[in-house]
């Protein structure tokens, strides 16, 4: 069953994130992006990362997409505005770029990684769930905790303070 | 069970799709959207490296990376907002202030 799922999934971000680059309007873009996150998400749960599969539906599909929407919706952007890149040898600069980067990925994932990890290790039954990750949290890695709240009080400061309009 | 190198290959996959957005878009916000891609490919390759270890540590910091994802739209829509105000537009071509 999981090869199949994950071959589903796979194949729907693969294809979503594609529509994410390609489509001409930014609200079609943003709602690909949504399927795309929604498909990882699936993708979480063959992992068995279930905490974060729902982090993920919650805290990336539902509330950072909406903000994106509703910035796109702020904007009101007019059809000339996204056209795509005119410039065609930039654009084929891009494509060999990104092309010799994925290849790469392939060399290493070929050479390195293929058949070298892979031991059967015996997985705990609460793997992924929100206790074991949230008993991870509290100990080994309550200092990053931490950290990570006072970056978002600052991240919330630093929003309100740049979008002010200036008196 | 699917091994853990189609995971990667997966997200090999998909952050270079998010380079590629990155680089050929002009729009403003669809380049964010391919930064947000980037991010959600390098998550998939620590939840399955994660697995594979069979410890939550991979899990653990990809919950930090999406706290971090979160306070980067915040600040990063509000800029956006503010290079609009200033600009009247959202191509990434005008914000050549600092263009040597």
């Amino acid at each position: 069953m999981e090869p199949y799922l994950f071959i589903i999934f796979g194949l729907m971000a693969v294809l979503s994130a594609l529509m994410v680059i390609l489509q001409k309007n930014p609200v079609y873009s943003a709602l690909s992006l949504i399927a795309t996150l929604g498909s990882i998400a699936a993708l979480f749960i063959l992992l068995k990362a279930f905490f974060l599969a729902f982090i993920q539906v919650i805290v990336y599909a539902g509330a950072i997409m909406v903000l994106f929407i509703f910035v796109i919706m702020l904007l009101n952007l007019r059809k000339d505005e996204f056209g795509p890149e005119k410039r065609k040898f930039q654009r084929l600069f891009a494509l060999i770029f990104s092309a010799f980067f994925l290849i790469e990925l392939f060399i290493i994932v070929r050479y390195a990684l293929l058949g070298k990890i892979g031991k059967t290790l015996t997985i705990e039954a609460d793997f992924g769930t929100p206790q074991a990750i949230g008993r991870l949290l509290f100990t080994d890695y309550l200092f990053p905790f931490e950290i990570a709240s006072i970056l978002l009080l600052i991240a919330m400061v630093g929003a309100i303070f740049l979008a002010r309009r200036e008196e | 069970m699917v091994p853990v190198s189609y995971y990667i290959l997966l997200s090999g996959i998909l952050f270079s799709i998010g380079v590629l957005g990155f680089l050929i878009r002009r729009n403003v916000l669809v380049v964010f959207m391919s930064v947000e891609l980037m991010l959600n490919a390098a998550n998939l390759a620590l939840v399955a490296f994660a697995k594979e270890m069979g410890t939550l540590s991979g899990q653990v910091i990809v919950f930090l990376v999406m706290t971090v994802a979160a306070a980067e739209a915040g600040v990063g829509l509000a800029i956006i907002m503010l290079f609009y105000r200033n600009r009247k537009s959202a191509n990434v071509d005008d914000g050549n202030l600092m263009k040597w």
